[in-house]
């Protein structure tokens, strides 16, 4: 047998007419040889000819695909692909090993295997790395490319200082670049001489790299020269303030993240609140119903439009706007206008309505949460700084909130409706002498807060899990942003949805998620303690008697 | 300033977010006095009674009660104990209660802290209080009536009684006959009238029929400050008043309506 | 009129507390045996009564919706399940003398704040003054800046929220969120012995007897007509020179109290607290139990928690899905067709009878301008 197996590599590498760097012998020889050493050279002799093709050779041979035809007198290696039954026969498709040539279907039984234990896995491993690094660092896509240069950084092997070199001087993508750049430096921290290292820990201060924190710290105080202590010293207070810069803007950014998602929930839940006085409990629940009309779209899409897939979402939206619009107007027209002028009952009321709302998505969907992928266009995030990116997600989010700020705004100043929202807002009574219809802008004003919801919960499935409990996670805290906002000016609700969720996301990485609740909920009594009716209540003639 | 003031402003200003509701306003009252204060609409009367109840708290100035105490730093409840009553434009009862408990509720007594009112039920006395005040504004017969069923005339007489029901020094009333029938108004004159004559009555009035009708002294606000004082008659011939009610422009015998 | 009232409350009281024990305590198979699991979810069911009782005081007269009592109750569950943990002493499954939940955090040494509520004395003690204190400062905070109707409605609820939060962090050394259990005794008294139970059972109706005569006392006395004109005219309270905070802050500070007291009662009968119990939902859900009964009358409140809770258990084990979908439909329908809740509804409905027979009888009828018998029944709305 392993004569035969010497034989097939000898003449298959003679028919292939290649790899002249290596002798067809040697390589068969070894090949089928027991001495490890020898198979791993002669792996590494067809590694270091970097032709694609005898790399998707060693790939093969990796996973165990390779295998010796016998044909009449000759054997040849082959690859050997899908496996399938004929008859009784187990039969499979082989392809010339080097050039994929194919050669028809053979009975597994006429081929041998040859195997490649785990010591050849080991040493194919490194070339088919680098190869597909060498791919990944000429992808057209910078995110792919970026990871390579990242990940030839963390691995710091002085063998690929070339690659990076040969990149780094085609390389266009400024952010590319800066991976490259920080690789080459770090394979010089890891590898070079203490000139090198000296140069290199500057440059690494200069790119503010994180990761090369450790090492620099290890070279700050075991280093055996004072320069390179200096150098290594130095970056790491220059990358330490920079990564301090970076997280006060990241937790900022939460923040605006945060308070985005309270202004989107809070702005329906606010305009109600001002025109009839209603906290709407169920607010909560007609998120979640906008965020499974978000789950049914994707599923629709899935089904029916998978190649437009990453559309679904901008279906959604809309979608989910209007489903839980007309579940608000539903509830405001069949039972909440019966309680006017009883806030409290209201209140109850629509807790009511939640729990009946969310037994039903529960039912219906089952109690576990569902999932809802992100289109591709949402997912990833926008570098803005060393060390600091920006979700798409939540970016668009917090353009969303914009965008419905500035809707609510338009609708309420510069539409007839939103003067008629306005009027009875101030006076409802005077309103209705005038000819406004109460009755109507109720409704629409609430059909607008419920829609406002829809659209939130449809925001949500992008950055959360999609439960019937949805809803419940922020509504606490919206519910705060209205009471903290007052009646009746947006900017209120807007200062307050900044104010709280700045604080959450401020405090939270010094104490905790759960001490920040504690602390807002303290800064808002003490708040409430100055201005027991928010930020921007009517004072004067017009207070409350 | 006289020891005779049941109250005393002195360069009082109230700031609404900029608007000046009362504009370094001075302003005395004697004891047993019926005073009726008129003026347009944001002449800052209203704010005049909720600056001496407590309600605003003035930016500047100080408002003196009796001989010297400073109402400025005090909460409304202290102020009504001290013996300032208040009676608002619209009628402000409890219209759960019975009329006969508005009443009792009113009722000045030593103390009405929490474990006063817990400890403490109503002796024969309070109850006699409780059937003059009913007597007064003529409610005896429906001293078992939620307050809630009243007539709107009714509600009015009520908060009225309420307020004599605390014994105040000094009672601040808001166009008490806002929304009355001429019966009605007539009614409610002679009664704030035999209620001045033993303490100091404060009335902000439009009515210019009903201010003729009670009126010794009118101080007429503008503006948030005083612009000018003195006998109904003359008050009513004053240019300055005239001007302001009817604009510069017209000439008109009677000021108001 | 008041005669008959007190002689059917004093009845109930005297079948709760004196007549079902007895019936427990019949040996098995005799007729009208009430069974240990009976009696057991009874005692459940009057310790959430007090409970009830507590909240219809505050929201049924003064107007004050609290939507965090369960904090109050939970700080009175803990307080007392803190003493029980602590009586186990060594019989726990890791046979530490520390309650098991802190050997298995790596807890080496008793925290100090647990240490006091080795004596059952402090214990009841602090049952009544945690909660007690914890209402005054909140209160006080509120009531002081006039925080009132909805917003303090929303302030509660994030209490509740924040409360259960904190409840679930184990750094709190409170068991986070597997909560206080595996009690043995009380007192001395083994928790498994039926006799213990129907002790227990006894003090809760008794407790609730007293919590009943305490509010009533409150809601006779001048302190409940204040309260209800609080809930008219907050205004009008001030200008008559009354301090409404301070009426206030008395009535949910009383409230306070009596929810712990509920609690530290609901412990031992039903052996586990947990944050659950602490949270927004529940602090909602004693409402509907308010609500249902009829607030501002006491009785209301009582048959509410009790007959809400009673559905509850038998629909959550017949029809478990269901349960949630019919609580929230109660909870509509109330507040849509009986404002009054059921004592409401009833009471009206018999007015409404007397009447009729006044009526025939040729007396002609004064209802209108009657004031109702019962101190809190719901008067004539503002139109």
């Amino acid at each position: 047998m392993r004569r035969l197996l010497l034989l097939a590599v000898f003449a298959w590498l003679a028919s292939a007419g290649h790899a002249a760097a290596l002798t067809p012998e040697q390589v068969s020889s070894a090949l089928a040889s027991d001495d490890g050493e020898r198979r791993e050279a002669a792996v590494a002799a067809l590694g270091r000819t970097g032709d694609p093709k005898w790399l998707a050779f060693l790939s093969a041979l990796r996973d165990g695909s390779v295998y010796a035809h016998k044909r009449g007198h000759r054997v040849e290696l082959v690859v050997g692909g899908a496996k399938s039954a004929r008859g009784d026969q187990e039969v499979v498709e082989i392809v010339r090993a080097y050039d994929r040539t194919p050669l028809g279907v053979v009975p597994v039984a006429e081929l041998t295997e040859v195997a490649a234990d785990r010591r050849l896995r080991l040493a194919i491993k490194p070339f088919l790395d680098a190869s597909e690094t060498r791919l990944q660092l000429a992808d057209a896509d910078p995110a792919v490319r970026r990871g390579a240069a990242v990940k030839l950084g963390h691995q710091a092997d002085p063998g690929a200082l070339p690659l990076v070199e040969e990149a780094l001087a085609r390389e266009t993508d400024r952010w590319t670049r800066h991976a490259l750049a920080e690789a080459r430096a770090l394979i010089g921290l890891a590898h070079g001489d203490a000139a090198a290292r000296v140069e290199a820990a500057q440059a690494l201060g200069g790119l503010h790299a994180t990761s090369a924190l450790p090492a620099l710290r290890r070279l700050a105080t075991g280093a055996a020269s004072a320069a390179e202590r200096d150098a290594a010293a130095a970056a790491v207070r220059r990358i330490e303030r920079w990564t301090m810069l970076a997280t006060t803007l990241e937790t900022a950014f939460q923040g605006a993240s945060l308070a985005s998602i309270l202004l989107l929930m809070a702005l329906g839940l606010a305009v109600v609140f001002g025109l009839m006085g209603v906290i709407n409990m169920a607010h909560g629940e007609l998120m979640a119903l906008g965020a499974y009309t978000t789950f049914v779209v994707q599923n629709w899409f899935r089904d029916v439009w998978p190649e437009r897939f990453d559309l679904y979402f901008l279906v959604a939206l809309p979608l989910a706007f209007t489903v839980a619009g007309a579940a608000g107007l539903v509830l405001e027209r069949g039972v909440i206008r019966r309680l006017y002028g009883r806030p409290l009952e209201t209140l109850l009321l629509t807790w009511g309505a939640s729990l009946i709302i969310q037994q039903a998505l529960r039912l219906w969907f089952g109690a576990a949460n569902v999932d809802v992928a992100s289109p591709r266009w949402l997912s990833g995030g926008l570098p803005v700084m060393v060390g600091l990116q920006l979700p798409w997600n939540r970016t668009f989010i917090i353009g969303l909130a914009a965008l419905a700020l500035g809707g609510m705004y338009w609708l309420l100043f510069r539409t007839s409706t939103g003067l008629a929202i306005r009027a009875v807002t101030q006076n409802r009574q005077m309103s209705a002498c005038l000819g406004v219809r109460a009755g109507v802008v109720d409704a629409t004003t609430f059909a607008l807060g419920a829609g406002l919801a829809g659209l939130a919960g449809a925001a949500l499935t992008q950055i959360g899990n999609v439960g019937p409990s949805l809803g419940q996670h922020y509504i606490v805290d919206s519910f705060m942003v209205v009471v903290t906002g007052g009646v009746g000016k947006l900017a209120g609700t807007i200062l307050a949805a900044a104010g709280i969720g700045g604080l959450n996301k401020g405090i939270e990485p010094a104490l905790g998620a759960v001490f920040a609740k504690v602390l807002i909920l303290v800064a808002v009594i003490v708040f409430l303690q100055r201005r027991p009716a928010g930020l921007f209540a009517a004072r004067g003639r017009h207070a409350e008697a | 300033m006289t020891a005779g003031a049941i109250v005393y402003l002195e360069d009082v200003t109230v700031d609404y977010d900029g608007f000046k509701a009362l504009h370094h306003l001075s302003f005395y009252m004697d004891r047993k006095e019926l005073r009726v204060v008129i003026g347009p609409n944001g002449a800052g009367k209203t704010t005049l009674l909720d600056v001496i109840s407590g309600r605003v708290k003035p930016a500047h100035g100080r408002v003196i009660f009796g001989h010297h105490t400073d109402l400025t730093t005090l909460s409304p409840d202290r102020i009504a104990a001290l013996g300032i009553g208040r009676k608002f434009q619209t009628p402000s009862v409890f219209p759960s209660l019975t009329v006969r408990d508005n009443i009792a509720l009113s009722l000045a007594r030593p103390s009405k802290g929490v474990f006063a009112s817990l400890l403490a039920g109503d002796g024969r006395d309070d109850r006699e209080r409780v059937e003059q005040a009913l007597e007064t504004v003529g409610l005896e017969d429906k001293a078992e009536v939620l307050a809630g069923i009243l007539s709107h005339g009714e509600k009015q007489w009520l908060e009225i009684a309420m307020v004599i029901a605390q014994d105040p020094e000094l009672m601040l009333v808001d166009e008490p006959v806002a929304g009355m029938t001429d019966g009605e108004t007539a009614r409610t004159g002679e009664l704030l009238l035999s209620i001045a004559a033993d303490r100091s009555v404060l009335v902000i009035e439009h009515d210019m029929e009903f201010v003729r009708q009670i009126a010794r002294t009118v101080t007429v606000l503008h503006q948030g400050t005083v612009l000018c004082e003195g006998p109904v008659a003359r008050v009513q011939q004053d240019a300055r008043v005239l001007e302001v009610y009817l604009g510069p422009a017209r000439e008109s015998a009677h000021a108001g309506r | 009129m008041r005669k008959r009232e007190a002689l059917a409350a004093a009845l109930v009281a005297l079948g709760l507390v004196v007549v079902l024990p007895a019936l427990n305590a019949l040996p098995d198979g005799a007729p009208l045996h009430v069974s240990n699991f009976t009696l057991n979810l009874f005692g459940k069911f009057l310790a959430y009564a007090i409970l009830a009782l507590a909240l219809d005081l505050l929201w049924g007269y003064a107007g004050v919706l609290s939507l965090g009592h369960g904090v109050f109750f939970g700080l009175g569950a803990y307080a007392m399940g803190m003493h029980l943990m602590l009586e186990i002493g060594a019989q726990g499954v890791y046979r530490s003398a520390l309650p098991d939940f802190m050997v298995w955090n790596q807890v080496t040494e008793l925290p100090l704040f647990w240490r006091p509520f080795k004596s059952a004395l402090f214990t009841l003690a602090a049952v009544v003054l945690v909660p007690g204190l914890a209402a005054l400062v909140f209160g006080f905070l509120t009531f002081r800046s006039r925080i009132r109707g909805v917003y303090f409605s929303i302030i509660t609820q994030a209490l509740a929220l924040t409360a259960w939060l904190v409840f679930n962090r184990n750094e709190l050394n409170l068991g986070g969120t597997n909560g206080l259990a595996g009690f043995k005794t009380i007192f001395g008294f083994r928790l498994s012995e039926p006799a213990t139970q129907r002790g227990l059972y006894v003090a809760t109706a008794v407790a609730l007897v007293a919590a009943w005569l305490l509010c009533r006392f409150i809601v006779g006395s001048r302190v409940g007509k204040v309260l209800v004109a609080i809930r008219d005219s907050e205004t009008r309270v001030l200008f008559s020179g009354y301090s409404p905070a301070s009426y206030k802050l008395f009535v949910f500070v009383v409230s306070a109290v009596l929810a712990g007291v509920a609690g530290a009662l609901y412990v031992p009968q039903v052996g586990i607290i947990t944050p659950a119990k602490i949270g927004v939902v529940p602090s909602i859900e004693m409402v509907v139990w308010v609500a249902a009964g009829g607030r501002g009358t006491l009785v209301g409140a009582v048959a509410g928690a009790v007959g809400v809770n009673w559905m509850q258990s038998w629909l959550t084990t017949s029809y478990p899905d269901l349960w949630l979908l019919f609580l929230g439909a109660l909870f509509m329908a109330v507040v849509l067709f009986m404002p009054d809740g059921v004592v409401g509804a009833a009471s009206r409905g018999a007015t409404m009878a007397a009447d009729a027979v006044r009526r025939a009888a040729g007396t002609g009828g004064t209802r209108a301008l009657a004031a109702p018998g019962a101190p809190g029944s719901r008067m004539a709305r503002e139109p």
